[in-house]
């Protein structure tokens, strides 16, 4: 029995009338944990009522606590006929069970019903005493953190990084269930909301056993998905990187966390005092082919695909062909030391897309893998071994892909499933790379102890004595005492090739790195993975979309699956293409947080790629792109091609100005010519799948630098060539990228927004080809992404941060686009360099002036404490303020008589309307890891969530635009009464994993499933910090005693 | 291809206030984007029509969702289900319980009810304001006048402190109330020069000093009904143009006084005793639910009128009200002075307010 978990219902509000006669509601609360049930009394005749229970207490052992969510229930009484319930709060109490994070949830939750969305709000209490238990069988993982963030949370050290961790359970899906097949909505979608919250806590209990097995005590990046596959159930699985990490105590010394982009530096030389020591490594980059494609042509049960096993033989301790140079003998040292630490994990996988410094040694490039599969229905739930087998196979295939690249490791890694009917696509992808050995160790594994006794001195101690000034002390002693050749003061290492030159896995064309002169580089580099903060960038980054739809043919089961496989390579082949003409069109040479998702529908597949492109100075300035026609001699033709030829260079150079890219132009002899023959480039991307059979066009390259070919040979090249040029530029004022860092911006101003928007689009009275198809995505997309710059102008000079779009096909027909980003206003008159302070006068004023044009909370920078701190002594001004709008605290509730709260607030006089002192504190959510100006003091927990929300009303509530409209700000609000109950006032991270939306007009039906995910966290604005240093833990814990304060 | 569904929804709730004042004033979603073209919003920032449409479709549903939650405007404030700034808030609530000149002078004094409701057709050809904002401006006065008809304490406040608008429109509010609940006339012809900002002045005045609220603070006080003893009382004021040797009395100091001072004594002094049994008059009837719908009337008609047909400036107006009634406190006979300052006070002020073109 090793806890007990307490409950208190203190009050409602804002109640729905539920009794039409009297125009009132005689509410009571049902409180259900596991098996047990609470009711409180019946609070008559009130919208408002005032249930001030008794603490409700549940004995219960930790597994229960992990699984279970907490379900309250507010219903209607009814003496004469059956209750009617007003609408239900789950709450999720895992936050409460690891001491670090939050120690009570208290607050305002709202109500909510699946059929009539929120109705009223009720106040709760929630408190969990855990008892220590020391069975070592638990099965319990209490104490295990969790965060959805992909990097190491602010105000943590990682001690050591442990590796993959993966679990997944499946259920019978509820709503497929119903024998009779008559489907009550309201019981069907809660007790599916029941069973995924059920389901979540299970699996994050076995990720956590995973964790603690593998001796660490928390998981980084983590991703739970669902996979709603109909008839056969329900899958949820997660993925994560288990680590140890270290609380850093002293944390009002720690650089502010807003923007990791504020440590870049255009071009930093000499003025960064400590910056990019690491990337100790051997000279081992990238390629830009990067792509290992391999879609499995497996479907079904077969065996996935024949190429993997090939390229398993490893390159590493071969020692590669670089191997004579200078850092031939460490790099073999060091591949075997990360091979002996990898060696034991099945999938030496990270789901971080940023990582310490000095982790990331070198990136090999993306390798990615789909397999098709048909899905029958799981007959013993509790061993879903087909499903594991699946993501086995898959995970296999990635890590052999990785090895064919020289790498040991997969990072940035990601898992994602397409269904439509039977057939499923499940994908994944990551960045091979080369990490550093010494975050992977433990102290167990003999081959690595004595290096990491070598280098313990340099860093765990210094560690500690510091008091942490940075997650990592640089180790440059570490560094020499591996003997690394270089310790690449340019941040260049990660860019150096993995592989062997001279036994590349691919045709590649390599230069001597930009920077350091001694390495080899890749011409261009592929990741999945963020822009690591020590990279060197030129100009500014933007989002790179490939788009592409392709028909296929309906079908069933095998035959379908079939040619989905068949089509899948001429998709990755084509989206690849796209996204390489796009980024050269951009003057750019590299690609950050690439993500490519294949969706599948009855007759079509889509694909869309989303990156950001970068230029990066370590590798070479990317050609141009040359256009050639196959049929010469003909005027007309040749001006056309000429005339298109001038748009596309015209567009380079527009870019390059539009992206301030002005790379200082290097002597040729400098860099000298490492492959003789450089214009063997040219066509490799084409040579891929085409025989490359006419060599005249490499005559084209023009100059010193080789030039991509395009060929126009037919219409499609021709699409091609168009649908490049059509991709408008964002307006002035505005940037976008996919990635937390955009580069070459770090003046970010507290100004976001977050936003979700959801397009669906018809493709009625359309002749269906794939060039309409591709026509018709391709506006969808850049019509919503003109939308936002639309909706968002106000917010100029803005960069819209982590786009991040999904697309799916919910019928035939119709495409659903949904986009969630976070727009964040940046000063662009200040300085690159130029000290904290000033900024936050400048936004200071600038609030204060034009606040009526903020999109966002500028008082918060000046003004009304009462909004921005929530847990600020004002919490008196805030009572008096509840007691003169008409809603009494809840403590007062008890001294009170029973008037009516109107009646009572009207005693009350009072001169000033109460506009101006909310009594909601603001939420911030950011799908980014940090809060700009600001730093993140606490991690309070994981913010899971799953709503479904039905209508049989769908005209009457605005038609599926007002349907969908309420629900996504239904969530968000459901996200902030949670963050806030916690005691938090930020959630990072913060991402919408699913939004299933099916409606059906003539039955005036819809319904729509969203899972959201997200860390709850505390933040402190910079400018609040400066004033009080230590903001220490306290005032979290005050809403304990203030049940019913209005803070929540 | 088009499109069946799209949204945009912010955390912090996206509010476009020149949308939001187009929705206000009833315009549909075609109309709004036309006026919005001609605004010429598409040529600083390089949209197309389509991001327009979706846009201003986008907000108003917006609008339409948060409309519920300023019907009562508290629940706004604490509602969680938007994220939107204070400042924001104040702003939504202030716009939308604003109401447009034209249309409150025609609503002004009459009963909010289903009839007037009906009426609200004509009143909106009449004055060219959309049906749809009509209503809203209706629905919003009987709202309001809904809470706090039966309410204690100060009308204002109460107004302020459940709709939470500021000091100035809480004003108006407690004007329109106190008119409709009275019922007082000011819709005839006659009465089309006076603003409603006029009527909201004299509303104050005879709430501050006429109702019940206005003699003590007790707190069973009623701002809305007019202190009924009070206006039986005025009776009594009769007595200063029924006998004849005060009103003579009367007649004299005030034209003594005003002597050299006043550009019109002629007029004054040949009209003194209309204009005097006018204003008694006018207090003695209040007892009349009819003659207190007619105030108004009466007041233009017994006194503005013949004044201005005198050409009397504002001063003359002014001088000559003084010393009316401050002339009444020397005439020996007249014993009721408290009562007599309490209805001139308020009257003279009304007048000041009311004498314009």
């Amino acid at each position: 029995m090793p806890g007990k978990l307490k409950v208190k219902i203190v009050a409602g509000r804002h109640l729905p009338v539920m009794d039409r006669a009297s125009d009132l509601t005689d509410a009571f609360v049902e409180v259900k944990f596991g098996n047990t049930t609470f009711k409180t009394d019946v609070y008559p005749k009130s919208l408002n009522p005032q249930w001030n229970s008794e603490w409700f207490k549940f004995e219960v052992d930790d597994e229960d606590l992990q699984d279970e969510p907490l379900q309250i229930t507010v219903l209607d009484h009814d003496t004469y006929s059956a209750n009617d319930a007003i609408g239900k709060v789950y709450i999720d109490i895992d936050p409460l069970l690891y001491s670090e994070a939050a120690t009570v949830i208290s607050g305002w939750f709202p109500i909510y019903d699946t059929i009539h969305g929120i109705r009223g709000e009720i106040n709760v209490v929630v408190k969990v005493d855990l008892f220590n238990d020391l069975n070592r069988f638990r099965q319990s993982s209490c104490g295990v953190k969790f965060f959805c963030t992909t990097s190491i949370p602010k105000c943590y050290r990682a001690v050591v990084i442990h590796g993959f961790v993966e679990e997944l359970v499946v259920n019978e899906d509820p709503e497929y269930q119903w024998i009779d097949r008559i489907r009550t909505p309201r019981a069907s979608n809660e007790a599916r909301q029941r069973l995924i919250s059920l389901m979540s806590g299970e699996l994050q209990r076995k990720i956590g056993l995973k964790v603690l097995e593998m001796r660490g005590n928390a998981v980084v990046g983590y991703l739970q998905c669902f996979d709603l596959e109909g008839e056969s159930g329900l899958v949820v699985r997660a993925i994560g990187t288990a680590c140890t990490l270290d609380k850093i105590s002293n944390t009002a010394f720690l650089p502010a966390c807003n923007s990791p982009s504020k440590e870049m530096k255009e071009i930093p030389f000499n003025e960064d005092p400590n910056p990019n020591t690491h990337s100790s490594g051997p000279s081992t980059p990238l390629k830009n082919q990067t792509y290992s494609f391999s879609p499995s042509k497996s479907y079904s049960r077969q065996s996935s695909s024949s190429d993997t096993d090939l390229s398993l033989t490893p390159k590493t301790g071969m020692g590669s062909g670089s191997a004579g140079k200078e850092g031939g003998p460490f790099k073999a040292l060091l591949r075997q030391q990360t091979q002996t630490a990898l060696e034991q994990r099945e999938f030496p996988f990270f789901t971080l897309t940023a990582f310490p410094p000095g982790f990331l040694v070198h990136v090999g490039g993306v390798v990615s893998a789909r397999s098709v599969k048909l899905l029958d229905r799981i007959h013993n739930p509790d061993e879903p071994e087909t499903r594991d087998a699946w993501w086995a196979e898959i995970r296999q295939e990635i890590k052999s892909h990785a090895k064919a690249l020289g790498c040991h490791a997969v990072v940035g890694y990601s898992e994602s499933t397409s269904i439509c009917e039977e057939v499923c696509i499940l994908s994944a992808s990551g960045t091979a790379a080369v990490l550093n050995p010494r975050f992977l160790q433990d102290g167990t594994m003999e081959g690595c102890l004595e290096q990491r006794l070598s280098w313990q001195p340099g860093f765990f101690s210094i560690g500690s004595e510091k008091g942490e000034v940075d997650f990592f002390p640089q180790n440059q002693d570490s560094s020499s005492l591996l003997g690394t050749e270089e310790t690449s003061p340019l941040g260049c290492g990660f860019c150096h090739i993995p592989y062997d030159e001279l036994n590349m896995p691919f045709p590649a064309h390599l230069t001597y790195c930009y920077n350091c002169r001694k390495q080899k580089v890749p011409d261009v580099l592929f990741t999945t993975i963020d822009l690591p903060t020590e990279a060197m960038v030129i100009g500014k980054g933007c989002l790179i979309q490939a788009r592409l739809c392709r028909l296929k043919k309906k079908a069933q089961a095998e035959a379908n699956a079939t040619s989905i496989s068949n089509l899948l390579p001429f998709m990755e082949y084509e989206v690849h293409t796209q996204l390489m003409n796009k980024l050269k069109l951009k003057g750019m040479n590299a690609l950050f947080g690439l993500r490519i998702q294949i969706t599948v529908g009855e007759n079509m597949l889509m694909g869309l790629a989303s990156a950001t492109g970068v230029y990066l100075t370590a590798l070479p300035t990317p050609g141009g792109i040359q256009i050639a026609g196959k049929t010469p001699n003909d005027g007309t033709y040749e001006q056309h091609i000429s005339h298109m030829q001038k748009k596309i260079n015209d567009t380079i150079a527009k870019n390059k100005e539009l992206y301030d890219i002005n790379p200082p132009e290097i002597p040729e002899e400098i860099i000298g010519s490492p492959f003789p023959e450089p214009r063997q480039r040219s066509r490799l991307l084409r040579s891929q799948s085409e025989s490359s059979d006419e060599v005249m066009e490499l005559d084209l390259s023009h100059g010193k630098k080789d030039a991509f070919v395009l060929e126009i040979d037919d219409t499609d090249a021709m699409e091609d060539v168009h649908s490049l040029l059509t991709d408008v530029p964002p307006p002035p004022g505005f940037y976008s990228c996919n990635t937390e860092i955009m580069p070459g911006i770090n003046n970010w101003t507290s100004d976001i927004q977050m936003f979700t928007s959801v397009r669906v689009s018809r493709l009625s009275n359309i002749n269906l080809t794939n060039q309409t198809l591709n026509k018709n995505f391709n506006d969808l997309c850049e019509n919503l992404l003109k939308s936002l710059y639309f909706k968002l102008r106000s917010m100029i000079p803005c960069c819209l941060c982590h786009v991040n779009f999904t697309v799916a096909l919910p019928e035939d027909e119709v495409i659903q686009v949904t986009v969630t980003a976070v727009a964040i206003t940046f000063d662009k008159n200040q300085a690159l360099q130029t000290s904290q302070v000033p900024a936050a006068e400048k936004t200071l004023q600038r609030a204060s002036t034009d606040n009526e044009e903020q999109l966002q909370f500028p008082l918060e920078l000046c003004s009304d404490p009462l909004v921005s701190q929530p847990f600020s002594p004002a919490k008196e001004v805030l009572e008096n303020a509840s007691s003169h709008t008409g809603i009494p605290a809840a403590q007062r509730a008890a001294s009170l008589d029973k008037a009516s709260p109107l009646a009572e607030g009207h005693l009350r006089h009072r001169s000033i309307p109460s506009c101006t002192n909310s009594s909601v504190s603001v939420v911030k959510m950011t799908p980014l890891s940090f809060i700009p100006r600001a730093k993140i003091t606490k991690y309070l927990g994981i913010i899971n969530m799953f709503f479904i929300r039905e209508t049989t009303s769908l005209r009457e509530e605005g038609g599926v635009s007002g349907f969908l409209h309420a629900f996504i700000a239904e969530v968000f609000a459901m996200v902030r009464a949670h963050v806030a109950a916690l005691g938090g006032n930020a959630v990072v991270s913060y991402i919408m994993k699913q939004c299933v939306f099916m409606e059906n007009p003539n039955k005036n039906q819809a319904q729509c499933l969203i899972n959201v995910s997200g860390d709850a966290v505390i933040v402190v604005r910079e400018s609040e910090l400066e004033m009080v240093p230590v903001q220490p833990s306290a005032p979290v814990s005050q809403p304990t005693s203030a049940g019913g304060d209005v803070t929540t | 291809m088009t499109n069946d569904l799209d949204i945009f929804v912010g955390n912090t709730t996206l509010i476009d206030e020149d949308v939001y004042r187009l929705w206000l004033d009833g315009f549909s979603v075609s109309d709004a984007v036309t006026l919005r073209l001609r605004s010429g919003i598409l040529e600083q920032t390089g949209a197309t029509v389509d991001v327009l449409q979706s846009d201003t479709m986008d907000h108003y549903r917006t609008f339409h969702m948060l409309e519920r939650l300023l019907h009562t405007p508290s629940k706004l404030i604490h509602q969680l289900h938007f994220q939107i700034p204070p400042s924001r808030q104040a702003m939504l609530i202030e716009r939308y319980y604003a109401f447009d000149e034209s249309f409150v002078r025609e609503v002004l004094g009459k009963k909010l009810s289903k009839g007037t409701k009906k009426d609200l057709d004509d009143i909106s050809t009449k004055t060219n304001i959309t049906l749809k904002s009509c209503r809203r401006q209706f629905d919003n006065f009987k709202r309001v006048f809904k809470v706090v008809e039966e309410m204690r304490g100060s009308l204002v406040e109460n107004i302020q402190q459940h709709f939470l608008l500021s000091d100035r429109l809480a004003r108006y509010y407690a004007a329109i109330v106190f008119f409709a609940n009275s019922r007082f006339e000011t819709g005839k012809k006659k009465l089309q020069f006076l603003t409603f900002e006029d009527f909201a002045y004299c509303a104050e005045q005879m709430i501050e000093n006429w109702t019940l609220g206005a003699v003590d603070s007790n707190v069973d006080d009623m701002d809305v009904d007019l202190d009924k003893e009070f206006l039986q009382e005025l009776k009594e004021l009769k007595v200063l143009i029924a006998d004849k040797d005060l009103l003579d009395v009367h007649k004299s100091l005030v034209c003594t006084s005003l002597r050299g001072k006043i550009s019109v004594y002629n007029e004054m002094e040949a009209n003194f005793k209309n204009l005097s049994r006018a204003l008694v008059n006018i207090a003695s009837k209040l007892t009349h639910n009819k003659d207190v719908r007619d105030f108004f009337i009466d007041l233009v008609e017994k006194f503005i009128e013949p004044c201005k047909s005198d050409k009397w400036t504002l001063n003359d107006v002014r001088l000559f009200l003084t010393q009316y009634m401050t002339s009444a406190h020397t005439v020996d006979a007249f014993r009721h002075q408290a009562l007599w300052d309490r209805y001139m006070n308020t009257i003279k002020s009304c007048l000041l307010k009311m004498y314009h073109d």
